[in-house]
């Protein structure tokens, strides 16, 4: 097989037989059970990445001089629908974030009471998954605060971000297991590089998850949710992107 | 080995046992995952085919490399240098994508899928990996047939080998029992140089990773220069590839390949004096 692959990778590169290779190739690529393979070593991935790594190990903070000159923007940068947009008008005044699912107490928060809670700031690096890096100082609410004010229900293993931008009308979501949800460095950010969080980097909240990979950096976070399954919500994979183009859920690696 | 008598020097044109089990296996196994891995991650590097050093790295930086296109030619840019590269990256068949669909796994744009299959090879990579390097200490492979000796290391003996290489005159009989020390030196740069610097740098690029071993990135810089550093790697790697298979082109593809499937290699006549 693997000769036969080498074999045939130099054959076509030098024949331009090289059709009949990719056909070939993204037929394998393409069928169900040869994705199921491949998810085995996502899962793999994971379970390794966890046994051998302290859980609670704080990613990397740097000093204001290591910070990005320019923080690039990335994904959504205006949510489409009018209430977001009314809400943006109005500069958060009237804004509260959801805190529901499986809790004791659920809790509508304003920004002012957000803020006006114990922060923290954290200057850390955000990777895109596409494998640019950038550098800020994001300022926010410890996830774990607002789960413990809520009173998270013992039967609850993920927390959902539900949030106010879509791509051609999905909306934006994303997913946490508590292991990430309780981290220190697990924070709903409202301020950015010394500055109220702008509506281009995710206004009024921004979920900072330091330890994964940019698109799990949800923006314009609106209701947060404990839950126990992933399976009803979205498509079921835990969020938008990996609903509708399978990227990896564990976003970490 | 066992099967051949140990007091006779081998002549040309003798079978012998040159490559156990392990070796073989691994060797095949290991080729699979590095191309699988070359491919794929050819494609991952399309998603932001720009290299930066440091910590950090976006669009507002300047990269050191970058495969690009203007919408009419394909080029490839190292610092000040732009190569005119139309036809093979950057454009390639009226298509704007840094390396082209012939290299990549998949051969469309789907970095997700890349990435699937990258992290999966990248199993295939490791583990088999260590258990070749382990072997390799307890059975002496690595001490005896990989480490050049000292002899073979002074300037003499080497610029000979490559003198010898340049002439295309491979070591015949008894001397081609062993490897010479040019592919010992590109064996031994690979088994322990090249691929775990792969495995280092890649796993630099976790930020999961990155919490639990921030020594990593001290090592390297962080984890733009690692990323610049598992490209840079994974294009030795190729070059690597490239002269070994042309080696085994010139070598006799056939006793070559008959020995790292089976084992059983025959020794190179003697050249008339």
């Amino acid at each position: 097989m693997t000769l036969l692959t080498r074999r045939r990778l130099i054959g076509s590169l030098g024949a331009g037989a090289g059709g009949l290779l990719l056909s070939g190739c993204d037929r394998i690529a393409a069928s169900p059970k040869v994705q199921d393979v491949l998810g085995l070593g996502e899962g793999l991935t994971m379970r390794a990445q966890r046994l051998v790594t302290d859980r609670t190990a704080l990613a990397r903070e740097f000093a204001a001089s290591d910070m990005s000159p320019v923080f690039r923007t990335n994904g959504n940068t205006m949510p489409a629908s009018d209430a977001y947009q009314a809400h943006a008008a109005a500069r958060f005044a009237d804004w509260r974030l959801e805190l529901d699912g499986l809790v004791r107490r659920p809790q509508k928060l304003s920004l002012a009471q957000i803020r006006a809670m114990p922060a923290r700031t954290q200057i850390t690096r955000h990777d895109c998954v596409e494998g640019w890096s950038a550098i800020g100082k994001w300022t926010g609410l410890p996830l774990k605060l607002a789960l413990d004010a809520a009173g998270v229900l013992p039967s609850a293993r993920y927390v959902v971000f539900h949030c106010a931008d879509d791509f051609d009308g999905a909306p934006y979501y994303e997913s946490i297991d508590l292991i990430d949800a309780y981290h220190p460095q697990t924070i709903l950010a409202w301020g950015m590089n010394d500055q109220l969080l702008s509506v281009g980097h995710g206004a009024p909240l921004r979920l900072r998850v330091e330890r994964q990979l940019g698109y799990k950096q949800a923006k314009y976070v609106m209701r947060v949710e404990a839950v126990d399954s992933l399976a009803r919500i979205g498509a079921g994979k835990g969020g938008y992107w990996e609903d509708s183009a399978d990227y990896q859920w564990f976003a970490a690696i | 080995m066992a099967t051949q008598p140990i007091d006779r020097l081998r002549v040309g044109g003798d079978l012998i046992y040159r490559q156990r089990r392990p070796v073989r296996a691994w060797h095949w196994l290991n080729a699979l995952a590095v191309i699988v891995l070359l491919m794929s991650g050819m494609m991952i590097f399309n998603a932001h085919p720009h290299l930066y050093w440091g910590q950090y790295g976006a669009n507002h930086e300047t990269p050191w490399l970058e495969i690009g296109s203007d919408g009419e030619r394909g080029y490839l840019r190292v610092g000040p240098v732009t190569i005119p590269t139309t036809g093979v990256l950057g454009l390639a068949g009226g298509e704007e994508r840094a390396f082209p669909p012939l290299v990549t796994i998949p051969s469309g744009y789907n970095l997700a899928a890349a990435r699937q299959w990258h992290f999966f090879f990248a199993w295939l990579l490791v583990v088999p990996g260590l258990l070749f390097w382990l072997w390799g200490f307890i059975s002496r492979h690595v001490q005896r047939d990989l480490a050049p000796t000292a002899e073979e290391l002074r300037p003499r003996s080497l610029w000979q080998d490559v003198k010898d290489h340049a002439r295309l005159r491979f070591h015949t009989g008894e001397a081609a029992r062993r490897y010479n020390v040019l592919q010992k030196l590109s064996y031994v740069g690979v088994i322990f140089g090249l691929l775990p610097i792969m495995v280092l740098t890649g796993l630099t690029m976790s930020p999961g990773i990155d919490a639990a071993w921030p020594w990593l990135l001290d090592l390297f810089g962080g984890r733009q220069s690692a990323r610049s550093i598992h490209f840079i790697c994974a294009a030795l790697l190729a070059g690597f590839i490239v002269v070994h298979l042309l080696m085994v082109l010139l070598a006799g593809p056939i006793n070559e390949l008959r020995s790292i499937i089976t084992g059983w290699y025959r020794l190179p006549k003697e050249r008339d004096q």
